[in-house]
C-alpha cells in the first residue's frame, strides 16, 4: 500500500546539484554581465581576415621552420646570445639573492621591528608591481644597450620575488625552535644565524633555482627592448623573416628550460 | 683513553669537518662561477655608460615629470583592448587547457604512454616561451592588432593552467569516484559528477590567478605590435615623450593593482 501523502508530482524527488555560486540573484546578475561584457568585447576586436589569409604562408613557413630549424647559418649570433642570456641570469640572480635575503628578514614581521619591516615591505611592492620589461626599459635608457641593462633588470625583479617568498616563510617558522635558542641568552645575530636560517634554508636554495629559471625565461624577453641576451637575437632574427633560425631559437630556449626544470627539481629534492 | 680535560675542550659544532670541507668547497665554486659570469657578461659594457647613469636617471626623471594628465582619453580605447586581450586569451586559453589538462592527468589519461608525453610537451612548450615571444610570432603571422595579442596569451597560458589542473586532477579523492562509479554511472557521469565538482573550486582559482597575470603582461604586449596600452608605450617611447610615458606607467600600475584586488577578493570567495 502506499503512503496517501506521496502521490502525484511528489512522488519523485529528484536530486539535483547546488549550484555553484548560491545566491540567485548574483549567480544571474554574474552571469548576465558576462555574457554582455563578451559580446561587447568580441565585437570590438577588429580582425583583417585579409591579411590573416595572407598570414598563413608565413604562418606555414614558420611551422617548416620549426621541422627543419637552422641551427647552422647564424649559429655565432645564437650562440653569443646564449652566452649573454645565461650569464646574465646566474650573475641576476646571485646579486639578486644576496639583496634579497636583509630585505626579506626584514620583511618578516616576527624578527623586524615595525619601521624596517615597513620600510622592506614597500621595497618588495615596488619591485612586484613593476613588469621587468617596463624596469628594462627604463634601465636601457639610463645604462645603454647591453647585457648590463638587463642584468640590472633581473636583479630588480628578482628581490622582489624573493623577499616576498623569504619573508613568508620566516614567519611560517616553527617558533619553538627561536624560543629554544633565546632562552640560551642568543642574541638576535644568533637567532637568525642558529634558529631561523637552518629553518629557511632548503627553500631558500630551492626558491634561489627555481628564480634562476624564470631569470633566463625573461632574459629571452627583455632583449627585445634592448637589454642583451638570446630576445635580441630572436628579435633580429624575426624582423629578417628568418624563421628557420628564430625556430632554432625557440627550440633551444624550451631544451635549456627544460634541463633546468629537471636539474632545479633534482637538486631541491636533494637538498630537502 | 680520553680524560676530563679532553672532553671539556670540544665545543659544539654543527658539521663534521668532511662537510664543512665540502660545503667552503661548493661555496667557492659557486664565487667562481659568478665571477667568471660576471666576466664574461661585462666584456662588451661600456663603464663610461654605467657611470654616467645617475646623471641619465636624474635627466629622465626630471623629463618625466610633470605627467601629462591631458593623454589619458586617448588612453582609454587601447586600456579597453588591454583588458580584452587577457580576458579573451584567458577564456580562450580554458577551452584548449582543460583537454590537455584531463589527458596529462595520470588517473584520467586515455593512455600514459602515447597521450600523457604529448599532453606533458604541449604545457612545456607552451610555459616556457613567454608571451611577449608568443607575440612576436603571432603579430608576423596574422597582423598585427589585438587578435594577435589574444592569441599570444591564450598560448601562454594553456601550459599554465594545464598543469595546474593536471595536478589538482592527480590529488582528487579517489573514494568519491569510486562512490559514483558503483551506483553504476557511465564513464561520462563519473567525470561530471566525481571528477568535476572536486576540481571546480581549483578550476576557478587557476583561472582568475592566470588572469591577473595575463592582466599585467597584455599591458605590454603593444610593444610588438599586438595592439593595447603597450601600443602606446611604444608611441610615446619612439618619440621620447617621457611625460605621456609616464602617464602610461601610473595607468599600467593602477591597472594591475586593480586586477591585484580583484583576483585576491574571488580567490577568497571561492577558496
Amino acid at each position: 500500500m502506499t503512503d496517501a501523502g506521496m502521490t502525484g508530482a511528489t512522488d519523485y524527488r529528484g536530486w539535483t546539484r547546488p549550484p555553484f555560486i548560491k545566491r540567485p540573484w548574483l549567480r544571474w546578475a554574474l552571469y548576465g554581465g558576462g555574457l554582455l561584457y563578451l559580446v561587447l568585447a568580441v565585437a570590438s576586436v577588429e580582425v583583417n581576415w585579409v591579411r590573416v589569409w595572407e598570414g598563413l604562408e608565413r604562418g606555414q613557413r614558420f611551422i617548416e621552420g620549426f621541422l627543419v630549424p637552422d641551427f647552422t647559418s647564424r649559429w655565432e649570433d645564437i650562440l653569443q646570445g646564449m652566452e649573454e642570456s645565461l650569464t646574465m641570469s646566474v650573475t641576476a640572480t646571485v646579486v639578486g639573492v644576496l639583496i634579497s635575503i636583509p630585505i626579506g628578514i626584514g620583511a618578516a614581521r616576527n624578527i623586524a621591528p615595525l619601521p624596517i619591516y615597513a620600510v622592506c615591505r614597500a621595497i618588495v611592492a615596488l619591485s612586484r608591481s613593476f613588469q621587468e620589461i617596463i624596469v628594462a626599459i627604463l634601465f636601457v635608457a639610463m645604462f645603454g644597450f647591453g647585457p648590463f641593462a638587463g642584468f640590472l633588470t633581473l636583479s630588480f625583479a628578482t628581490i622582489g620575488f624573493l623577499a616576498k617568498l623569504l619573508a613568508e616563510d620566516i614567519e611560517d617558522i616553527d617558533e619553538a625552535q627561536a624560543e629554544a635558542v633565546r632562552a640560551t641568552g642568543a642574541g638576535w645575530w644568533q637567532i637568525v644565524n642558529y634558529a631561523i636560517q637552518p629553518q629557511v634554508m632548503p627553500r631558500l636554495i630551492g626558491l634561489s633555482l627555481y628564480r634562476l629559471d624564470i631569470n633566463f625565461r625573461e632574459s629571452a624577453v627583455i632583449g627585445i627592448v634592448g637589454a642583451g641576451g638570446i630576445g635580441a637575437t630572436l628579435n633580429t632574427a624575426m624582423d629578417r623573416y628568418e624563421y628557420d633560425s628564430a625556430a632554432a631559437i625557440l627550440i633551444l630556449i624550451i631544451l635549456i628550460v627544460m634541463a633546468a626544470e629537471y636539474l632545479s627539481g633534482y637538486v631541491r629534492k636533494w637538498v630537502q | 683513553m680520553m680524560t676530563m680535560t679532553d672532553l671539556a675542550h670540544r665545543t659544539w659544532r654543527r658539521r663534521s669537518t668532511r662537510k664543512e670541507l665540502a660545503l667552503w668547497l661548493g661555496w667557492l665554486l659557486l664565487v667562481a662561477l659568478f665571477v667568471f659570469c660576471w666576466q664574461v657578461m661585462t666584456e662588451s659594457t661600456i663603464w663610461a655608460f654605467v657611470t654616467d647613469a645617475p646623471r641619465q636617471a636624474a635627466d629622465i626623471g626630471s623629463r618625466m615629470f610633470p605627467p601629462r594628465w591631458e593623454y589619458i582619453p586617448a588612453l582609454l580605447e587601447p586600456l579597453w583592448d588591454t583588458l580584452n586581450i587577457a580576458t579573451l586569451g584567458t577564456l580562450l586559453a580554458l577551452f584548449m587547457a582543460v583537454p590537455v589538462a584531463f589527458m596529462a592527468a595520470r588517473n584520467t589519461t586515455p593512455s600514459t604512454r602515447f597521450v600523457r608525453p604529448v599532453a606533458l610537451l604541449i604545457i612545456v612548450a607552451s610555459r616556457s616561451i613567454n608571451s611577449l615571444i608568443w607575440a612576436l610570432l603571432l603579430v608576423a603571422v596574422i597582423g598585427p592588432g589585438v587578435m594577435a595579442g589574444i592569441v599570444a596569451i591564450a598560448l601562454r597560458s594553456i601550459g599554465f593552467v594545464a598543469k595546474l589542473l593536471y595536478e589538482a586532477i592527480e590529488e582528487i579523492d579517489e573514494a568519491q569516484v569510486e562512490a559514483v562509479a558503483a551506483t553504476g554511472a557511465s564513464k561520462a557521469q563519473v567525470m561530471d559528477y566525481a571528477v568535476v565538482p572536486q576540481i571546480l573550486p581549483a578550476f576557478a582559482g587557476i583561472t582568475v590567478f592566470r588572469w591577473d597575470i595575463n592582466i599585467r603582461e597584455s599591458t605590454v604586449l603593444g610593444l610588438v605590435g599586438a595592439g593595447g596600452l603597450g601600443l602606446r608605450l611604444q608611441e610615446s617611447l619612439n618619440v621620447l615623450a617621457w611625460p605621456q610615458v609616464t602617464v602610461i606607467f601610473i595607468l599600467i600600475l593602477i591597472t594591475v593593482l586593480v586586477s591585484e584586488w580583484v583576483s585576491a577578493k574571488v580567490r577568497h570567495a571561492i577558496i
